[in-house]
């Protein structure tokens, strides 16, 4: 037979039918890995962004100060008890500030310059300091280093967040002469090229009506705006430190394009920090301070110690409310009720309960017990008791598993040596069914943890200063402090949000971590 | 001496109180009981401890009573009081007023250094404390009285065979029984409040005109017309459940029918961390990373139109917190919910089935598709059903990146409000219980409660009728 193009016969139809029904599964397959992927990717994703956020988060610039504690400033007359040294700020933050204005005299030329120069530290920033003379008061009239966490914008700046700018070394310079416009001259032939090369680099990424980069140079403690730059030459705009210093160094030249205006910081703040910073003052440490600090509207001064603490009283209330009255409840439902209209409504109640959505408790809330019993707005007795509402359906749910998860044969033996029903349950069954209850209570407090929008209505929201001592005390907790610290509109508030965000989640991972130990430890199979 | 006794940490002292009486009656009780069993000598009905719990039930559950009743009607009874003795210059005080002053009086009286405030407040302050003495003591008398006559009665009736066990577990059985009515106590007070406060507002505004008007202005005018906010609502959850529909689908085919078990053990745990992390942190994720990315890409697309010449004007608004930001992290967090549910019930789902496909000749997917999907159909709408109530009912995704303006857009990248949004921003002022604006954030809690139930109901019954059964 020599005729190749045969029709083709119902064999091979059947052959490309199959190798399309071959594709379409392996395509099939496909989808469903890629589901996957993309909500894995979700994840990561997620992580990813609040870890290395939280990460920048987690150390802070902080500035030393050499002070010396001059009686007439910490005590002056009639303010010599402890309590009036601690209250002082005004005094101790005077002193911060005569120390920077005598490290950079050229911050007294002007008020707007003196201002820029006070917003190093915060006022605030001096109390720990104040407390510790307040102890020691023997320390007034010496010598002591204070240590005062940066201003926030400039934190962000040192670590490269806050503005955007490009690195340039320069060559090797000589500094001539102060013209009468009190600009320098520097030249060195060639010493601009890498500056003028990046330059254009950095103006090319901008749109065209933007105005030109500033660049600032950099030698050591001095910093100056550089000005008609050309390969060999540019003029320097001195602004902290001395002239002498370019002399003979490579300086290092910082292209930043946003314009001076549009910036949180300014040029006379950013010589100073790395003049801060050229000395040896500036450390980057371990911020410590969120765990020990309260909240602050500074974000520099802020910390979570009031919301771990009111979380912690609320989970208590919580704790108390809803792990007891959930766990009697399902024994009930399970070992004593009989069937009837009333379990079974019962139980209709609970299924529902578990999927109402949070926020509609917390309406139940603010009306119940802040409208109709008059308890105390923001209090975490009162958000306790919101979410022990809230919580019960799930452990009511989780024990009730975990009572069926006990084999009758346990009930039977102990009902035939005697033993009456209530004995049976409360001396075998719920023994042998705790650890399961007992996780289950916990998921269930994992949930109520990373609750907000209920607490949201019965005013948890209001900023807390202090540390609450009580169930009765004003007080916020973890997620409304994540979503009051994102609503603010500082650029370092978000870094700060991320890293509480990772201390709530670690909360969360130590209770899930808490029911895997519980499951692998007590886990009984029947 | 009164103003001593006002200032009682009344909270600590009457939980003392309770263990304190609550143990001394059961040793009472049982001991009572063991010198009956010596002195008779014969079998007692219960054993000694039965005694004892019964003594301790009959004094502390009156006691019991009676701090409830203190902590809900003492502030109340004082101040009520208080304020029938206060001078004729405070008539002119409205309620609001009066209630803020009280409350000052209260915390001035707690920490009991009033000094520096002016006269009238400190003689206000020290009668206040007089008066809460009082019914601090009466209290205290009261209780110490209940907890003496129900030692004495219950001791009395203690005989060899008195049935003290089966007193004491049918009490228990009550305890028990009235734990499980917490469950129906919530969802009658869930009912009632929400009904109580959208009566109160449905008397100002129409219920009519709530449900249908298309202007929402409840915070600067009073217009609550709450259709756009229900349109935002289904906007979101829909973009939600485009989202998480397919991929959480996809996900429980896969990992039911395609993953290898070891990969299943790993891959599921971590996608139910999704349902684990707090709404709260999706919503930071939401406004820090998705909304700006959809900003710019919403520009992007602007600028391309434009300069392709298909618009003349930009055709997306653009806006830095948009409903599709809020939607698709929505989505992500739900994805876990479809997944999960579905897995569960196409696992549930018999192998003989799957033979029964294999065996006739079709692929895995056809296999999956023709015979597997269709098994498990009601079990996979009813995950569907609860997915879409939880992003109905989902609240600080939406607070934080949806926007607050009502209105009514089919652009995803406007800002559109949501039922939820509104009750939080409704409810964070401080506006009384009586204002309209408060009021209306009540009558959407009532519609979400309604539509939220809905789902759920329709998708148990969904389970309950068209489940397949198989054995």
């Amino acid at each position: 037979m020599t005729d190749t193009a045969r029709p083709s016969t119902p064999a091979t139809a059947a052959a490309k039918h199959l190798k399309r029904r071959r594709a379409a599964d392996g395509r099939f397959r496909y989808y469903g890995l890629s589901a996957i992927l993309v909500a894995l990717g979700a994840l990561a994703i997620l992580v990813l962004t609040i870890g290395s956020q939280a990460l920048s988060a987690a150390t802070y610039n902080v500035v030393r100060y050499d002070i010396t504690l001059d009686p007439a400033v910490i005590a002056p007359d009639g303010a010599t008890r402890p309590e009036d040294i601690s209250r002082n700020v005004e005094g101790f933050y005077s002193l911060v500030r005569d120390n920077l204005l005598a490290t950079f005299p050229e911050a007294q030329a002007d008020r707007e310059s003196r201002r820029e120069l006070s917003d190093f530290a915060t006022r605030l920033a001096v109390l720990p300091t104040a407390r510790m003379v307040a102890r020691n008061p023997e320390l007034v009239g010496g010598a002591i280093t204070l240590t005062a966490p940066l201003n926030d914008d400039l934190d962000l700046y040192l670590k490269g967040q806050g503005v955007r700018e490009r690195k340039v070394k320069a060559g090797t310079v000589s500094v001539g002469q102060a013209g009468e416009d009190g600009l320098y001259a520097l030249t060195g032939a060639g010493a601009f090229d890498p500056l003028l090369a990046a330059l254009v680099v950095a103006t090319d990424d901008l749109a065209d009506d933007a105005s030109a980069p500033g660049v600032l140079l950099t030698a050591g403690v001095s910093t100056g705006r550089l000005t008609n730059i050309t390969s060999a030459s540019a003029r320097l705009e001195l602004l902290t430190g001395q002239a002498q210093d370019f002399a003979n160094a490579r300086p290092v030249a910082r292209i930043i394009v946003s314009p001076e205006a549009e910036r949180t910081v300014s040029d006379h703040q950013i010589a100073w920090t790395l003049a801060l910073k050229a000395m040896g003052r500036v450390d980057r440490v371990l911020r410590t301070t969120l765990l020990t600090n309260s909240d602050s509207t500074y974000p520099e001064l802020a910390g979570g110690l009031s919301a771990i603490v009111g979380s912690l009283l609320t989970m208590l209330v919580t704790a108390l409310v809803a792990m007891p009255i959930g766990i009697l409840a399902a024994v009930y439902l399970e070992e004593f009720a009989p069937r009837n209209r009333i379990t079974e409504f019962i139980e209709v109640n609970i299924n529902n309960l578990a999927a109402v959505p949070s926020i509609v408790f917390g309406l139940l809330g603010a009306a119940l017990y802040i409208n109709f019993l008059g308890m105390p707005r923001s209090a975490p007795l009162v958000g306790g008791l919101v979410l022990a509402l809230m919580t019960f359906p799930v452990v009511i749910i989780a024990s009730r598993a975990a009572l069926k998860a006990v084999p009758p044969s346990v009930r039977s033996g102990a009902l035939a040596v005697g033993a009456s029903q209530m004995q049976t349950v409360f001396h075998h069954v719920v023994p042998l069914a705790a650890p399961g209850m007992l996780t289950g209570a916990i998921l269930g407090m994992a949930r109520a943890l990373g609750e907000t929008a209920p607490l949201l209505l019965i005013g948890m929201v209001a900023f807390v200063g202090d540390v609450p001592k009580g169930p009765m005390d004003e007080s916020t907790v973890m997620p409304v402090l994540i979503f009051s610290w994102s609503n603010n509109a500082e650029r370092a508030w978000e870094p700060l949000t991320a890293a509480l965000i990772v201390i709530l989640l670690a909360f969360l991972l130590l209770m899930n971590g808490l029911v895997v130990f519980l499951r692998r430890k007590y886990e009984r199979r029947w | 001496m009164l103003q001593q006794l006002g200032q009682l940490p009344m909270g600590w002292l009457l939980i003392a109180l309770i263990a304190v009486f609550g143990s001394a009656a059961f040793f009472m009780g049982r001991v009572r009981a063991e010198s009956l069993l010596v002195a008779t000598n014969v079998r007692m009905h219960s054993r000694p401890n039965y005694h004892g719990y019964y003594v301790a039930m009959w004094t502390t559950v009156p006691i019991i009573l009676i701090a409830i009743a203190y902590g809900i009607f003492a502030e109340d009874l004082t101040r009520s009081q208080l304020t029938r003795e206060l001078p004729s210059s405070f008539d002119q005080l409205s309620q609001a007023e009066l209630r803020s002053y009280l409350e000052s009086v209260r915390l001035a009286a707690g920490t009991a250094a009033s000094a520096g405030a002016d006269r009238v407040f400190q003689a206000i302050t020290n009668r206040y404390l007089e008066l809460r003495g009082m019914v601090n003591a009466a209290t205290l008398g009261l209780l110490g009285l209940l907890a003496a006559a129900g030692i004495f009665w219950a001791q009395n009736r203690l005989k060899p065979d008195f049935r003290a066990r089966a007193l004491v577990e049918s009490g228990m059985e009550l305890v028990l029984f009235l734990c499980a009515g917490v469950a129906i106590a919530t969802t009658a007070g869930i009912v009632l409040s929400l009904l109580y406060e959208s009566l109160q507002f449905f008397q100002k505004v129409s219920a009519w005109d709530f449900l249908t008007g298309t202007r929402w202005n409840a915070q600067t005018e009073a217009e609550f017309g709450a259709l756009p906010l229900f349109f935002g609502t289904f906007m979101i959850a829909l973009i939600a459940m485009l989202v998480a529909a397919p991929i959480g689908l996809f996900s429980a085919i896969f990992l039911s029918e395609y993953a290898s078990p070891r990969a299943r053990a790993w891959i599921k745990p971590i996608l139910e961390i999704l349902a684990g992390i707090p709404t709260v942190v999706y919503g930071f994720f939401a406004l820090l990373v998705v909304a700006p990315a959809i900003r710019s890409a919403a520009i992007w697309v602007n600028e391309t139109v434009i300069q392709l010449g298909l618009a003349s004007e930009p055709i997306l608004a653009a806006q830095p917190t948009s409903a599709l930001a809020a939607g698709l992290v929505m989505g992500i967090m739900v994805i876990p919910f479809v997944s999960s549910l579905s897995d569960d019930v196409i696992n549930a789902v018999p192998q003989t089935l799957r033979d029964a496909a294999y065996a006739l000749g079709a692929t895995k997917s056809e296999t999956v598709k023709q015979v597997v999907v269709p098994a498990a159909l009601p079990g996979i709408i009813a995950a569907l059903l609860l997915a879409v109530s939880r992003a109905i009912g989902e609240t600080m995704i939406v607070v934080m990146a949806a926007g607050k303006s009502a209105r009514i857009s089919m652009d995803p990248t406007s800002d559109l409000t949501t039922i939820t949004v509104q009750i939080v921003s409704l409810m964070t002022g401080e506006t009384g219980f009586d204002d309209p604006k408060t009021l209306s954030a009540f009558a959407l809690g009532l519609v979400l409660f309604i539509v939220t139930l809905a789902f759920n109901v329709v998708a148990l019954r969904v389970v309950k009728k068209y489940r397949e059964k198989y054995d």
